[in-house]
């Protein structure tokens, strides 16, 4: 057991996966010497090399399409994005090629490949650099989305998405890269499209994802202190995603909230929410409560970034409110 | 071939089956357009018709395991390294028998079995995946060499400029082919272009020679293709040529191209690779009847692929959840 940082966590990650395997590369800005802007790759430039471990020009097109070509001959490249928000730059790339490629070849060719990204706010970083973009990559047939929410689910969802044999968009909370916890020794490998409860309650099921997760937690203890007891899943993996314990959850329960970063309008509960309405609707014993960022862009003064994002205030005032009502 | 042939003669077979590959492909592309107007090519269709030098020059100069990546005009590209006619065209009726079972369409033929790595249609995307290959091919230690063909109007994309300062940084065996039709699709690319050769004039900002070729002449082709797989291979990095063609007929479907000036297509049309191929292999001693007989099994091969891919069945529903992941399915949840 170690303790260790979100952002330690993922240089852990990574090396797990390229010790095991030789086919293992890593591309991305500043990601070899430097170690990562946000130092999430410190330290595998001088385990691995620089044939493994490569700096690239400031070409996000180049970086996933040497990505996607690499993946289809042969390699398993993890490749960085700095910030989430620069998918926009290289979005064809993701979309129209990784996505779409093996389905419009009848399966003759496979992307093994990952694309890290720094995702969200916290930061104080203004609207171009702190946007939750997990809703762009779920919304798009042929992409795998994981975001890990803990240094130890960083290690196994990277180790999962490495392994995985089609692309897998990994995305890393900003405001979590400082967070530390207990890690165990040894090698850890989850599967994708698997949730994960972390508190049991009756009265309501919370669902949370990458840096909600450990809001939504502080807001369930605060609600437990008001006599309010919920179920607070870590969703964890959005493609695949993991119904059959939502729905379960949900059911039992009776009401679902969801905790989300993303901007309101199509974030990731939305498509939950509907699922649930759909298939479940009969074991409902009140409306769907969203929790999300509003349909805004993000501000960058620290006041009005708190304002943005829910914070455990704003969730467990909400799920009080709703649940009384 | 028999051990007392010499060098010479083996240039000649060579040659002869650049000729036949340049008379496939524009019987196939004829074929397709007819087609086309018949209404049982669907979607949209862009034909190489005139360019057919340059797709057969590169692909006699590669190696059976180099990998092709084509763009959306890249039938001629998909046949030259001998991907057989039938699963071509079924490809473009939409039917089961195609390349990809009818998923992919007449944009997006791709043949891994034959290293046709894909067909794109986003212009300049695969340019930096070409890369990725060749990275590939650099870091496993392979012979390999990736060749990425574009038109001249995909020079004005980003992606192109990311590409090749990638590939040259790297040295990375890819051989950057630029067919220079001179038209994007009803706009004359040197209006919208600041260097008069838009491929060549840009090798030097990336540390490139520049290189300029007859794309009518599968010859000239092939010797630049060689020379240029080579240096992959040996290790020295990236090549961009840019092969100076013409597209008989229009961008795509049913075009006319009317927005060409007359005296611009009769010049070219003047320079149509396959006849003055033909009268360089007839006056290297290549007999009229050898000419014939190729001529006549190119268009039976037509002809049966013809029959073949307008018998096939429709795709059904089986494909079309199909393929999206690697373990065969689509499933998005449990
Ligand atoms: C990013 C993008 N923009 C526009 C188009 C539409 N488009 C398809 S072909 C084409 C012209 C391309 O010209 P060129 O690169 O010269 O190739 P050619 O068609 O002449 O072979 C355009 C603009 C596209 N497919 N992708
Ligand atoms: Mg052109």
């Amino acid at each position: 057991m170690a303790q260790l940082t979100f952002r330690e966590a993922i240089a852990r990650g990574i090396a797990q996966e390229m010790r095991r395997d030789p086919t293992v590369v890593m591309l991305g800005e500043d990601v070899a010497a430097a170690g990562g802007v946000f130092k999430g790759t410190v330290g595998l430039l001088d385990e691995f090399g620089p044939r493994r471990v490569r700096d690239t020009p400031i070409s996000e097109q180049a970086i996933l399409g040497a990505a996607m070509g690499a993946a289809m001959t042969g390699l398993r490249p993890i490749a960085e994005i700095m910030f989430s928000d620069f998918f926009a730059v290289c979005w064809d790339i993701v979309v129209n090629e990784i996505a779409k490629s093996r389905y419009m070849t009848d399966g003759q060719v496979s992307f093994p490949l990952v694309i890290r990204s720094g995702n969200g706010g916290g930061l104080r970083f203004g609207a171009q650099h702190s946007q939750s973009v997990e809703n762009w990559a779920m919304m798009i047939p042929g992409l795998k989305v994981v975001v890990p929410a803990s240094a130890r689910d960083v290690i196994g969802l990277m180790a999962a998405a490495v392994r995985d044999p089609d692309p897998v968009v990994f995305l890393e909370a900003k405001a979590l890269y400082p967070t530390k916890m207990d890690v165990p020794d040894g090698e850890i490998v989850d599967a994708l499209g698997v949730a994960r409860v972390l508190r049991n309650g009756d009265d309501a099921t919370v669902l949370a994802l990458g840096s909600m997760v450990p809001r939504t937690l502080a807001a369930a203890e605060r609600l437990a202190g008001e006599g309010i007891s919920v179920t607070v899943i870590d969703v964890r993996s959005l493609i695949p995603l993991d119904t059959a314990t939502i729905l379960r959850e949900v059911a039992r329960t009776g009401r679902l909230f969801t905790v989300e970063e993303n901007p309101r309008v199509l974030g990731w509960g939305a498509e939950i929410a509907a699922v649930v309405s759909e298939e479940i609707f009969y074991d409902l014993d009140g409306p769907i409560v969203r929790i999300t960022t509003p349909h805004i862009p993000l501000p960058a003064a620290d006041a009005l970034e708190d304002l943005a994002i829910p914070s455990v205030e704003r969730i467990a005032t909400t799920i009080a409110k709703a649940l009384s009502d | 071939m028999t051990s007392t042939q010499t060098a010479g003669s083996t240039d000649l077979a060579r040659q002869v089956a650049m000729y036949r590959t340049q008379v496939a492909l524009r019987a196939f592309e004829t074929r397709a357009y007819d087609l086309f107007l018949e209404n049982l090519v669907k979607g949209t269709s862009h034909l190489s018709l005139g360019q057919e030098a340059i797709a057969a020059g590169v692909a006699a100069a590669m190696a059976p395991d180099d990998w092709t990546f084509a763009t959306y005009r890249g039938h001629a590209h998909t046949l030259a390294r001998g991907v057989p006619m039938t699963p071509v065209l079924a490809e473009l009726l939409g039917r089961r028998n195609g390349l990809m079972r009818g998923k992919g369409g007449s944009m997006h033929l791709t043949s891994v079995t034959h290293g046709v790595m894909g067909s794109y249609a986003v212009i300049g995307s695969h340019l930096p995946i070409a890369c990725g290959a060749a990275w590939s091919a650099q870091y496993r230690g392979t012979d390999q060499v990736a060749v990425c063909f574009f038109g001249d109007g995909t020079t004005n994309i980003g992606a192109f400029h990311e590409a090749l300062n990638f590939a040259a940084i790297w040295h990375l065996p890819v051989v950057f082919v630029c067919e220079n039709n001179l038209w994007m699709e009803y706009t004359r690319t040197s209006e919208v272009t600041a260097v008069a050769h838009p491929a060549a004039d840009r090798a030097s900002a990336y540390g490139l020679e520049p290189i300029l070729v007859d794309g009518n002449d599968a010859d000239a082709v092939y010797e630049v293709a060689r020379t240029a797989l080579a240096r992959a291979r040996a290790g020295q990095g990236p090549s961009l040529i840019e092969a100076e063609t013409y597209r008989h007929g229009g961008h795509s479907r049913a075009d006319p191209g009317t927005y060409r000036p007359d005296d611009e297509v009769e010049a070219w049309l003047a320079r149509d690779p396959l006849p003055m191929y033909r009268a360089r292999l007839a006056a290297s001693g290549v007999g009229e009847d050898e000419l014939a007989a190729l001529e006549a099994q190119v268009a039976d091969e037509v002809e049966e692929a013809t029959r073949e891919a307008r018998a096939g069945e429709q795709p059904g529903e089986d494909l079309l959840f199909a393929d999206v992941w690697a373990d065969g399915g689509s499933a998005w949840r449990n």
